[in-house]
């Protein structure tokens, strides 16, 4: 059947891919897609800025599972997503960037609204392609598909000319991906396993990491039941949030710079960590001479570059995390720790998360807690970038994968709100809550109109604190209260700003006001909603271990 | 300590720039550089000479094989190759000095392939060593000027 390229890759994307929807923005470059898109059926969602989409692509993927697609013209279109695709690249998240390019026989000659797409996007993408061959559509379609969700999953760019959108093709979609260079392992070594119950059966402070890897391969199940068999604690990384439910009697809280104190102590003093689908970033070991110095390590990662990239390793097993929990489930023998378990008690009774009461001012952490409590810990949990981010991992206990949506690699402030639209349109049946600084939801306001376009009743949470918490904080800590462009003094009235955009909003400024607007919020279900808090500026995060130090440099508050 | 590494690429547009940005951003460095087409079409062949220990080369190996387009690395340090580079170089010649050149010429095995009244173009293959002894028994004539290329080697049929 002849079609145009255009028709074949979204009659493709929902035949084959199951594609439900795709977050775009329109222009010259691929005004031929859209026109195909104006007789599909394939839904398609308006963001008001390229960056919204990607983020919203993203925030899919996160919260279903799915591959997420997003769109954008040539030039500014492109470099506008560039964003989103690294933030997507740096936390593995499989999202389809498809880009217009201008025509064919004008690349290379600065044509308007030309950039250089592939080469921009090729240190933040798994893979990208520049589609030429009209012939090639399909191919090259079935194979970024195939990139973007298997093995270590990732962003996958596919830049189109426009008269390539408008050439007809025969739609034959191939038989199988064939890929010479590319065949990720999933299955776990044998011998390497029987190694690592080894190493387990002799521990004696056994610890499990788990990472976002854990949540990518679904394989949260297999976490648990191996965790309960050997009686270990488990921490996770900031990614790796939901992987076992926080209420759970193994969970101990997530490790890093701001993770629980108990959480560092546990793997710190551990003598073992078998750490699955976790790249041991700066952020989670801090300095990594001194990261848990008396442990072995079990480091189970898809991606072999991973091992022994940032810390050495002593059993590698390259595998799929489902896989070898599965394996190493059936390996391993029962064990019990009790001394251990002891001491872990000792350091929660000790250190809990805990924060400081003001009698005149709103805390932010209090706010956290009766979000959680009003959503009764079952809301879907986006979060910006900065102390909001962080208070929100601490206070919000999630009980499950994909509940937890957060830039953890890239850190970027504005991806919380967009990736909440995609995350809501991803998940109808559930609450979507973003929580925001007044500094990162300015970043993408804008997304207010696709929000209210689309009547998703995604619930916005400012921790207003008139400032750029995060940096404030170091600057108050590190740099002589010397509070150098951090503090946001002249802000918009979000009420005001929320009713401009046909979404609620409403200011709360004294404490005996909160309960009842996050209600108020939580019942509105037609419109985005801001619910603006003006909360304490001076408060900071802790447990605080500072970068690039050892875990005895912690502040606990 | 300096690796050989051989990679073997299907042979699409952008993969040299793939691999030259990861290397830079990855803060390798490449010290020498050669590719070409291999015996089969649709693959190239790039070699490279990088800096580092074991633990860089590591890396370097692993994230070359993140490389959709990488099908094979391979890391020729210690295994018995033979190796060349070619060489051009133009060195200053006149009657007075031009008998002594050619002597060192022919003791190199190399050749002369261009002459004129003020230099001479002489070409030269052999491995690293061989190629800056050469030019170092030319610099006292005065080297013009010199292109060079990236190494190639190919693993020893006979092992040793």
């Amino acid at each position: 059947m002849q079609m145009t390229v255009a028709e074949a890759i979204i009659k493709y994307m929902q035949e084959e891919e199951g594609v439900e929807i795709l977050f775009g923005y329109p222009g010259g470059a691929v005004i031929g897609f859209y026109d195909a898109l104006y007789n599909s059926t394939l839904k398609h969602v308006l963001v008001r800025h390229e960056q919204g989409a990607a983020h919203a692509a993203d925030g899919y993927a996160r919260s279903t599972g799915k591959v997420g697609v997003c769109v954008a013209t040539s030039g500014p279109g492109a470099t506008n997503l560039v964003t989103g695709i690294a933030t997507a690249y740096m936390d593995s998240t499989p999202i389809i960037a498809i880009t217009g390019q201008v025509r064919t026989s004008a690349i290379g000659k600065d044509s308007f609204q030309e950039v250089d797409t592939r080469g921009i996007t090729m240190p933040i993408t798994k893979h990208n392609y520049l589609l030429k061959d009209p012939g090639e559509a399909l191919r090259i379609f079935k194979e970024a598909f195939y990139i973007a969700k298997t093995g270590r999953k990732g962003p996958v760019l596919i830049d189109i000319p426009a008269d390539v959108f408008s050439a007809k093709i025969e739609y034959i979609v191939p038989a199988k991906v064939e890929l010479l260079g590319y065949r990720p392992n999933y299955e776990p070594h044998p011998l390497q396993l029987r190694k690592a119950v080894q190493l387990i059966k002799e521990s004696e402070r056994p610890i499990i990491l788990a990472g976002g890897g854990v949540i990518a391969s679904d394989a949260s199940a297999e976490l648990i039941k191996f965790a309960e068999k050997i009686n270990t604690p488990v921490v996770t990384t900031l990614m790796g949030k939901g992987s076992i439910p926080e209420d759970h009697d193994l969970c101990c809280g997530f490790i890093g710079m701001h993770g629980a104190a108990y959480a560092n102590y546990a793997i710190n003093e551990s003598d073992l960590i078998i750490a699955i689908g976790v790249r041991f970033s700066d952020r989670s070991t801090g300095k990594v001479e001194t990261f848990a110095p008396g442990a072995k390590i079990i480091h189970i990662d898809i991606d072999p570059a991973e091992i022994g990239k940032n810390v050495s390793v002593d059993i590698p097993i390259v595998a799929d995390a489902k896989r070898a929990l599965e394996k190493l489930y059936e390996m391993v023998e029962p064990k019990h720790n009790p001394i251990w378990w002891e001491k872990i008690k000792e350091w929660k009774a000790k250190y809990p998360l805990r924060y400081r009461w003001d009698d005149d001012e709103i805390v932010p952490q209090y706010v956290i807690e009766k979000i959680y409590e009003k959503t009764k810990g079952e809301a879907i949990v986006v979060t910006e970038v900065g102390q909001n981010q962080m208070w929100a991992a601490q206070f919000y206990k999630v009980k499950r994968p994909r509940q937890f949506i957060t830039s953890g690699g890239l850190g970027t402030m504005g991806f919380g709100f967009p990736a909440s639209i995609g995350a809501k349109i991803g998940n109808k049946d559930k609450i979507v809550i973003d929580i925001a600084g007044d500094g990162s939801i300015q970043m993408n306001i804008q997304e207010l109109a696709t929000a209210s376009a689309e009547k998703l009743p995604v619930k916005i949470f400012v921790l207003n604190n008139s400032c750029l918490g995060m940096v404030r904080q170091w600057q108050e800590l590190f740099y002589g209260k010397r509070y150098a462009c951090t503090l946001l003094d002249v802000a918009p009235d979000f009420e005001k700003l929320a009713d401009a955009y046909g979404a609620y909003g409403r200011r709360v400024t004294k404490i005996d006001e909160l309960e009842d607007a996050i209600e108020w919020a939580l019942n509105i279900n037609d419109a985005p909603v801001i619910v603006d808090i003006k909360v304490k500026r001076e408060a900071n995060v802790f447990p605080m271990i500072p970068a690039g130090g050892s875990i005895d440099k912690m502040m606990i508050d | 300590m300096q690796h050989t590494l051989s990679l073997i690429v299907e042979n699409k547009p952008g993969v040299l720039a793939r691999i030259a940005g990861l290397f830079s951003r990855r803060g390798y460095n490449i010290e020498s550089l050669a590719v070409n087409t291999t015996e089969t079409p649709n693959l190239s062949r790039i070699t490279l000479v990088v800096n580092g220990d074991e633990k860089v080369l590591e890396q370097i190996t692993k994230q070359a094989y993140k490389l959709i387009e990488v099908i094979k690395v391979n890391d020729f340090t210690g295994v018995p190759v033979v190796e060349r580079e070619l060489a051009l170089i133009r060195v200053k010649s006149d009657a007075s000095t031009r008998r002594a050149i050619i002597d060192l010429v022919e003791i190199f095995r190399a050749s002369i392939v261009d002459v004129s009244d003020k230099d001479l173009i002489i070409e030269v293959t052999g491995d690293s060593e061989k190629i800056d002894a050469f030019k170092k028994n030319l610099e006292p004539y005065g080297i013009k000027e010199m292109v060079r290329t990236g190494k190639i080697v190919m693993e020893r049929g006979l092992k040793l």
